[in-house]
């Protein structure tokens, strides 16, 4: 992040809405994000963290409200108006989106080489031996070991696989990434290794990115800013290091102070 | 005499425990004081009074319930009480430095990256924030061979002096310091007022809390309490 006044968010949402039938997916969620900055969303199973980000995403309609993008040329695109392959394109070339399973955001069925290549040949890149040594510099980038490029993603395990999805989003530099537990159900040491790695890709490429997780201690070594979410809601928003000393709500407290200190 | 680096004008702060069946308790309670550049002021109150609290309200940690924290930051003045957050990161990354009593830092980062890390958030090269960091930790007696380990295996006092060291790499202009030479032996208590005595020579304003009698007659400038009496 540069001085803050030269600056506009990257990205608006205002009154964010969606209803599962009679239940709140999530109600009035509103945020900016800014360029350069990792933006955390925190909340137990169902507080509808999950919800905001396939809304943004587009995985999930939204009922209501509105999402701005400040695209790369400077053009403000209203996301929920956006007709279908126009939203597609722009997510291709200028989002990433890392699922919390990685099987849902990788081809299982083509190599690892393939699935870091593919994003750049869907933005057009043709030449063979650059897209694959482009796909080798994000497995090394990504601590895969380069040997694997030709197999197949059924042969990793889980921590490789997060990571080779990883790889797959940033080959392109897009500038924003939303991720869903990207270290969930991943040993410690290897979440380790991740969050090292997502922390230096974030400070290298000067991307911007909302990461969902239940893990507080996550949160606060990868996100500048906190939204702590409640059935649907947003109950508290700050610093992240001040939402995590010293909460304001009392179901954020309650968060705070519910966790387990190793 | 120049204008205060750090202006704290009654501010106050209470916390409130919901899960504790909402009871209230008030720590700090209009405390005003003022720090110039190459001024240091060391909080003389017993254990509890809220020093290391006034600490984490001018650093934005804590959330203030009235009063002004009034922080000079580049060509203009900040107040810190009601700042947004992203104001707040841009006071810290340039203007004040807090070392604080825990040291938190992702695994698996090597120490010596730890500490270049705030000059690389500053935009200063990888090489020479990395030279940076490795002279300050030299300094502090960090031998060479533990900079490529991650500091979350060290002890007590090496990690209070990579907390000291990452702080004291860069030249911020406001120094808040919560008892930077606790847990730390003799020699490295002298390398910490070194360079606390060398910060404020080139015009930081320090504030901190500081135990040992010793250490505190070699850095403070003013010994005060939180109420605003000088103390000896």
């Amino acid at each position: 992040m540069s001085a803050p006044s030269e600056e506009r968010p990257l990205l608006g949402v205002r009154g964010l809405a969606k209803r599962y039938g009679a239940h709140v997916g999530c109600l009035d969620v509103g945020f900016d994000l800014w360029p350069g900055e990792v933006l955390g969303i925190v909340g137990e199973s169902g507080s509808g963290k999950t919800t905001v980000l396939n809304c943004l995403s587009g995985r999930v309609a939204a009922d209501g409200g509105r999402v701005t993008y400040v695209t790369a040329g400077g053009a403000p695109v209203d996301m929920l108006g956006l007709d279908e392959s126009a939203r597609r394109r722009l997510l291709r070339s200028e989002w990433g989106v890392v699922h919390q399973h990685p099987r849902d955001g990788l081809r299982m069925g083509v190599s690892a080489g393939a699935n870091v290549g593919e994003r750049l040949m869907a933005l057009g890149a043709r030449h063979y031996g650059r897209v694959r040594g482009q796909a080798l510099d994000w497995l090394a980038r990504v601590e895969i070991d380069q040997d694997r490029i030709d197999d197949l993603p059924e042969t990793f395990s889980g921590g490789m696989l997060q990571r080779l999805q990883i790889a797959r989003n940033l080959v392109t530099a897009p500038r924003l990434v939303l991720m869903d537990e990207p270290t969930g159900g991943l040993d410690v040491s290897v979440q380790a290794r991740l969050l090292d790695l997502l922390r230096g890709l974030v400070e290298d490429l000067g991307l911007s990115a909302v990461i969902v997780t239940h893990d507080l201690a996550v949160a606060r070594l990868l996100a500048h800013r906190l939204l702590v979410m409640r059935g649907g809601e947003i109950v508290e928003a700050g610093l992240t290091d001040q939402v995590l000393d010293d909460p304001q709500h009392p179901y954020a407290q309650l968060l705070v102070s519910s966790v387990l200190q190793p | 005499m120049s204008d205060p680096a750090l202006e704290i004008r009654g501010l106050g702060k209470a916390f409130t425990l919901h899960v504790q069946g909402g009871v209230t308790l008030p720590v700090l309670k209009d405390v005003t004081l003022s720090v110039r550049p190459g001024e240091c002021v060391v909080l003389a109150d017993p254990s509890g009074a809220g020093k290391s609290t006034l600490l984490r309200v001018v650093y934005g940690n804590y959330l203030a319930q009235g009063g002004r924290v009034l922080v000079r930051h580049r060509d203009r003045v900040v107040d810190m009480v009601g700042a947004p957050a992203r104001l707040v990161l841009e006071v810290r990354r340039r203007t004040i430095g807090y070392v604080s009593q825990f040291l938190r830092v992702i695994p698996r980062v090597p120490t010596d990256q730890v500490v270049a890390g705030t000059l690389r958030a500053r935009g200063v090269p990888a090489t020479e924030a990395l030279d940076r960091a490795r002279a300050v930790l030299t300094r502090l007696g960090i031998p060479e061979r533990l900079w490529a380990l991650s500091p979350v295996t060290f002890s007590g006092g090496e990690q209070q002096r990579v907390n000291v060291a990452r702080v004291f790499v860069a030249d911020y202009p406001i120094l808040l310091l919560d008892e930077p030479t606790a847990s730390l032996d003799a020699a490295s208590r002298l390398a910490v007022v070194d360079l606390i005595r060398e910060a404020r020579r080139r015009g930081a304003a320090v504030l901190g809390t500081v135990h040992d009698a010793q250490v505190r007659s070699e850095v403070a400038t003013r010994v005060q309490t939180l109420a605003g009496t000088e103390a000896a």
